[in-house]
């Protein structure tokens, strides 16, 4: 494909400043990935595994060790075709939970979602559960009139677990297909606010057995190293079931999604590109790894 | 909280080397190792640690250590002078106009916390130094934007001048200013929306700000887990800018906020103020001395060198 090709010259342009595969190109390699912020351990480890190829394979020449990058850099990303698609519950209602840490771009992406969702032809409701931040209600009812999505809420201040329940059944008495629960930032490490988001996935739980079926961990691409913490103790609180990677219009790579997946194994399922309701994409690995050697 | 993890493990590796009383070559390899990972692990921009790691393992070898009669204790020391450098000296006063209005511009990327920044230091600033704020709405585009400072205002009791969404952002700053002049307000906050540095069009847009406003503080506000681009987006804003400080947000999370040293050490811009949750009491001045010291645990690693 064009996006294989174009990180093909990518890794090209590198392959012919250094023509042997020597410690220069690896270190340069390395700094290409750490500058993407893919993480200094999930680098070495993946330099270690390409030296490894190398040398089994008896690889001397730079030019003949890219196909071998590539190779590398997919798997790390991917375990298998399916794992982009959303899980939706082909009979009866599907709840999607958003989850994150402040001003990643969760209702922004539930915005983008909801309306995703219902051009494919499904009807889709939407949870203001987000009755912390200032503006947060309006903000989510905004995308809900852009996109022709009826949005539940309450007032700000009230507790969201009791919105999500709310929304649980309008949902059901609508036959709605979808619902989509946009929820406060929280900062992984705040103990009460983790607890609050275990409370409301035991609500979908109990009052909508299967489901959430997806909860989406919503990470900004700016975000460095931190992003592991957030995954790991958002998955702790709520399962998370996939990543959305936000913000990827910038010159940020998003590199520590390689890390995500390869220490934590949580696949990144959506991308989003910018901020208007349709700038939002399935995540496609092979695009991905060649925005990491773009410059 | 934030900085821990670094401070942790740079404290770790400088306690191998504190009790040493020869440092060869190789005990400084492995420690210039070690700082180098940490740093990297904390999302310190990798230019800025290649650099740092050099200039350390430089003075680390030379003279100043090998004659002395703790070098362990001086390598420490040239650690701690290197990574104070890098965070910058004292804390940087606010700029206040000597013709009031004071102005200040908040900018930055999307989501960083400009508004909640915005409101906060209003609130602050009003409290610390008397002053009569306004708050300006000159973000458009994000949806509820307006609301939002709006509700913040509200709830601080801080006039809000908005002329709704359909109004250009500099002719509400335009605007804006006449009216708190009018209303004696001597303090002036202007919210603008989040924008990429290399979106051209918005870029420009801040440059109008900038033009009919003549902000006394340009602040970029950053979020405190970027990782390597911070030094892409800081070096952009203050190309087209000339910043006069860093806002980090987000301090209160348990991210080492490496982006913080690079900042600094690229684009010379201090950072004045932390943010260190969303409550509207929470943001502190930033001290780099304090912090530098805090990192590698150095009030009692100097206290020691003192002694020896
Ligand atoms: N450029 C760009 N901006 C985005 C993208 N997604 C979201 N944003 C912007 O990022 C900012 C924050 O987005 P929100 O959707 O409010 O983020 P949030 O996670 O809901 O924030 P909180 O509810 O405050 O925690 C807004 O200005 C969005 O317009 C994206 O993919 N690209
Ligand atoms: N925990 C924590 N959250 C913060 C801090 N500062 C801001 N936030 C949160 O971060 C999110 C984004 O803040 P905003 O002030 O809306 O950010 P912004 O830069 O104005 O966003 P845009 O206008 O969309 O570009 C909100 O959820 C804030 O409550 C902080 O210091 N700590
Ligand atoms: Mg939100
Ligand atoms: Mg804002």
């Amino acid at each position: 494909s064009k996006t294989r090709q174009s990180f093909s010259e990518k890794v090209n342009n590198l392959v012919k400043r250094y023509r042997k595969v020597d410690e220069d190109f690896f270190e340069e390699l390395e700094d290409i990935l750490i500058e993407s912020d893919v993480g200094v351990t999930t680098v070495m480890d993946l330099v270690e595994k390409l030296k490894d190829e190398a040398r089994t394979r008896n690889i001397k020449d730079s030019d003949k060790l890219k196909d071998v990058i590539v190779e590398v850099l997919s798997d790390f990303l991917t375990k298998s075709k399916d794992e982009t698609k959303l899980n939706l519950n082909p009979d009866g209602l599907t709840v999607i939970l958003m989850v994150g840490v402040n001003g990643a771009g969760k209702t922004t992406t539930a915005g983008k979602l909801a309306n995703r969702l219902r051009n494919e032809g499904k009807s889709v409701l939407l949870a203001a559960a987000d009755t912390f931040r200032a503006g947060a209600i309006d903000q989510l009812q905004v995308w809900g009139d852009r996109a022709g999505i009826d949005v539940i809420k309450h007032q700000e201040g009230s507790d969201p677990a009791s919105v999500v329940f709310d929304a649980l059944k309008a949902a059901k008495s609508r036959h709605a297909d979808v619902l989509l629960c946009d929820t406060a930032g929280r900062l992984q490490n705040k103990v009460n606010l983790m607890k609050e988001l275990e409370k409301i996935k035991r609500v979908i739980n109990r009052e909508c057995p299967g489901a959430p079926q997806e909860v989406l961990l919503v990470l900004d691409a700016t975000t460095g190293q931190n992003a592991l913490n957030q995954a790991k103790l958002f998955r702790q609180a709520s399962d998370v079931t996939g990543i959305v990677l936000t913000k990827l219009d910038g010159t940020a790579k998003g590199g520590i999604v390689l890390a995500v997946r390869h220490e934590l194994d949580i696949p990144v399922k959506l991308v989003g590109l910018g901020e208007k309701i349709n700038d939002l994409q399935v995540f496609d690995a092979d695009a991905f790894v060649y925005g990491l050697f773009s410059e | 909280m934030a900085f821990e993890s670094l401070a942790g493990r740079l404290q770790e590796t400088m306690k191998k080397i504190r009790g040493k009383g020869k440092v060869s070559e190789a005990d400084v390899k492995q420690m210039a190792r070690e700082v180098r990972l940490a740093l990297l692990e904390a999302d310190v921009n990798f230019k800025v640690v290649k650099s740092f790691v050099s200039r350390i393992q430089e003075r680390a070898v030379g003279q100043e250590v090998l004659k002395s009669l703790t070098p362990g204790q001086q390598v420490i020391k040239v650690v701690q002078e290197e990574l104070a450098n890098l965070m910058g000296g004292d804390q940087t006063k606010l700029n206040f106009a000597l013709k009031p209005p004071t102005v200040i511009l908040f900018v930055g990327l999307q989501g960083a916390g400009k508004t909640t920044s915005a409101a906060k230091l209003a609130n602050f600033i009003r409290k610390a130094n008397n002053k009569k704020p306004m708050m300006i709405a000159a973000d458009v585009y994000r949806p509820a934007a307006i609301k939002q400072l709006q509700t913040l205002g509200g709830q601080l009791n801080i006039p809000v001048f908005t002329l709704g969404d359909k109004v250009s952002p500099v002719e509400i700053v335009r605007q804006g200013i006449e009216q708190a002049k009018a209303e004696h307000n001597d303090l002036i906050l202007i919210d603008t929306a989040g924008r990429l540095h290399v979106d051209d069009v918005l870029m420009d847009e801040l440059e109008q700000i900038k033009a009919v406003s003549h902000p006394d503080e340009i602040f970029l506000v950053v979020d405190a887990m970027t990782g390597q681009d911070a030094v892409n987006v800081a070096s952009s804003f203050n190309d087209r800018l000339d910043l006069t400080g860093v806002i980090m947000t987000k301090l209160d999370g348990d991210t080492r906020g490496g982006a913080a040293l690079s900042i600094r050490s690229v684009t010379g811009t201090p950072i004045k103020f932390v943010g260190m949750g969303e409550k509207m009491d929470a943001i502190e001045p930033f001290h780099p001395d304090r912090m530098a010291s805090r990192i590698l645990g150095m009030g009692d690693v100097l206290s020691l060198i003192e002694k020896a």
